[in-house]
């Protein structure tokens, strides 16, 4: 039986987006899946050494918050100072008690399971980003490389 | 319950963690060798059965006991 093949394009920045990636990544490397996980736009963030993701309720009417502020609180009051670290913090702390795996943790299983980063090219030049400051074996690549073994997976998902 | 090699606790870990943990454990066994992982995600049961199927490492046992999950897995 051929080895099955996953691709993924990782295009969100934030700390909730960061999950569904390295989730269904590792997994897939788990059940034995050859994996490349294409990062663009603000996707990239997830490459960074030193990550610093945050979740943000301003815009997002579906975010559970705590008190059930989700329910009652004005919306404009989301945008105040200190509204998205404060939400970031909780997030954290609620998926520490609940046994989830951080998304350092996650992507170190990722890339122990042979998890393929490729980093889009054009998106580093536009934003001005130094490769320095990205984990390592982190490979770098335009849409032609994407294709290339995108057109070969059997399940391609844009995240 | 059946005599295994080797056990692993994944209790309070969630998705997809015991899965993960479980299949690192598994490369450190031998062919028909035996692995009781221990978990309390109540989604590992349905996870643990799609990852046997998958993976070909037959599920001898799965069963729920004092509120934790037990499964017995026999590498292929």
């Amino acid at each position: 039986m051929d080895q099955k093949k996953l691709a993924i394009i990782a295009t969100k920045g934030s700390l909730d987006w960061a999950y569904p990636p390295f989730i269904l990544g590792s997994t897939a490397a788990a059940l034995g899946y050859e994996v490349q996980i294409f990062f663009t736009f603000y996707g990239l963030q997830l490459l960074r050494k030193n990550l610093a993701l945050e979740v943000t309720p301003l815009g997002n009417p579906g975010m559970p918050m705590p008190m059930a502020m989700d329910k009652w609180f004005p919306v404009l009051l989301t945008a105040l100072p200190g509204m998205q670290a404060m939400m970031t913090m909780m997030m954290k702390k609620k998926m520490a008690a609940k046994g989830v795996a951080s998304i350092e943790d996650l992507r170190t299983l990722c890339q122990e399971a042979e998890v393929k980063f490729i980093a889009c090219q054009m998106t580093v030049d536009l934003f001005d980003l130094d490769p320095a400051d990205f984990i390592d074996n982190v490979e770098y690549g335009g849409a032609a490389t994407f294709f290339e073994f995108a057109g070969e997976t059997d399940i391609c998902l844009y995240i | 319950m059946a005599n295994f090699d080797q056990e692993l606790d994944a209790s309070g870990l969630n998705c997809p963690l015991p899965i993960l943990r479980a299949k690192k454990t598994l490369a450190g066994l031998g062919s028909g060798q035996v692995l009781h992982i221990i978990a309390t995600d109540p989604g590992s049961v349905k996870d643990f059965e799609a990852f046997a199927k998958q993976t070909g490492n037959e599920l001898l046992e799965s069963r729920e006991e004092g509120g934790k999950f037990h499964f017995l897995i026999k590498k292929a």
